[in-house]
């Protein structure tokens, strides 16, 4: 499905990340591998440090953090928007929605649209699109879009294909119309017959959480994790990440009638190093235009991934300025999703540690 | 340069990988170990194997790893 807006701009963008950094080599003891195998697959993957909650830390404390930061920095007015959609697949709660309980926490009006969007590794594209939608209606001026996660709390510190890459963090975009009317081309497929391949199995209705799905059990790789716990098939995420992408961004330039060499920067989900680099060599991007610094500084933090890339990377030539931005997600769903637009000059673009 | 069964032997010193003819049904590569293997092999023979290539089937055993080898013009 091709997508296309216009007079939109992202004016600011806030990470936070807890202040509470591990190291992969801290966390070998707990997985069941020989430490020299581990220690390669480090290399490879760029695995180094991540950020995780400290505790019984939710997603809602991550943004209130955020927003009370925005708010007293006077980034942003407590009155200035008008929508607040968060994205994330570890609510607080099943019910309310999170955005529910930001709204409350925080004091912020009833005239107010708040949307809880469960997506994870495409989220902040797919939050991207209702953003711009909901500023068709004249009562919205601005919208806070929030990607977060704390899914560090659902994965098994004995799996090796999960918890070393996992983070945990929130990103604040703020979204507004613009006098800009340059389009913005995108595009979105999803296939959930292959929803199986990224999963959390019980603690919905389908399968509720009881003793029985907390039990550890062995995935024949020697992975360590119970049904209540983030499960990856790390094989079929590579192959689709290989198979989905290169032809999506090559729709995309095709559509936007735009040559790969006119895109200053591909900010793209980081899974990890390896599966970027693959990308990148597939799509004959130079590595410098493709960022894949997250995982090792801080995990990977789902939907936040593509903020974190722009504030890690960019921030001093965001602040100055702007670039012709390709951005992409993809993962769970499973959702992949592509977009074309000049990001920047931004009014703010900043990273702060959740104490 | 190393063999692929040299780089196969560092990468899990336990097997013997002249041995098996189905590395991975037989529990001898994962599939992590099949991205170290990757890069060790893109590293020792200068190529990039692509990302399309990086399926178990390609694994299997050191033939099927000659055979992709062979499409980037290597052993």
């Amino acid at each position: 499905m091709n997508l296309i807006f216009g007079h939109r701009r992202i004016a600011g963008l806030l990470a936070v990340v807890p202040a509470n950094e591990r190291s992969f080599v801290d966390e070998m003891a707990n997985f069941n591998f020989p430490p020299a195998r581990s220690l390669k697959l480090k290399q490879v993957m760029g695995y180094d440090k991540h950020r995780i909650v400290d505790g019984p830390v939710c997603a809602s404390d991550l943004v209130c953090f955020g927003m009370e930061h925005l708010f007293a920095s006077g980034m942003l007015g407590r009155d200035d928007f008008d929508a607040l959609i968060v994205v994330t697949q570890s609510p607080d709660y099943l019910m309310p929605p999170t955005s529910s309980v930001i709204q409350g926490r925080l004091g912020l009006k009833q005239d107010m649209f708040c949307l809880d969007i469960n997506q994870g590794c495409a989220g902040f594209l797919i939050g991207l699109y209702q953003a711009f939608s909901l500023l068709e209606q004249p009562a919205v001026r601005q919208v806070v879009l929030i990607n977060v996660d704390v899914l560090s709390r659902k994965t098994s510190s004995r799996d090796r294909n999960s918890y070393p890459l996992i983070g945990d963090a929130a990103s604040i975009a703020i979204v507004e119309r613009s006098e800009d009317g340059t389009p913005i081309h995108a595009n979105l497929k999803m296939d959930g017959t292959r929803r199986e391949v990224l999963m959390i199995p019980a603690g919905g209705l389908r399968l509720p959480s009881s003793p029985e799905t907390a039990v550890l059990g062995d995935d024949g790789e020697n992975n360590f994790r119970a049904k209540d716990n983030l499960r990856m098939d790390g094989t079929a995420v590579f192959n689709f990440v290989q198979v989905e992408v290169p032809p999506m961004i090559r729709d995309l330039l095709h559509t936007a009638q735009a040559d790969m060499k006119d895109v200053d920067y591909f900010l793209f989900h980081q899974p990890n190093r390896f599966m970027l680099q693959k990308l990148a060599d597939q799509m004959k991007v130079p590595y410098e235009k493709m960022p894949s610094n997250i995982v090792e500084h801080y995990g990977n933090s789902s939907g936040v991934t593509i903020p974190m890339a722009i504030v890690h990377n960019l921030r001093e030539r965001l602040l100055a300025g702007s670039i012709h931005a390709c951005l992409a997600g993809f993962g769970v769903g499973l959702t992949w999703s592509s977009m074309l637009m000049r990001l920047g000059p931004l009014d703010f673009c900043e990273m702060v540690n959740y104490k | 340069m190393p063999t692929i069964a040299e780089i196969l032997k560092e990468i899990r010193p336990e097997f013997d990988f002249t041995a098996s003819q189905d590395f991975v049904g037989e529990g001898m590569l994962d599939s992590y170990d099949i991205v170290t293997l990757v890069s060790d092999l893109d590293r020792a023979y200068g190529i990039s194997i692509s990302g399309l290539d990086i399926v178990p089937e390609n694994f299997q055993n050191i033939a099927s790893i000659q055979t992709l080898l062979q499409k980037y013009g290597k052993a």
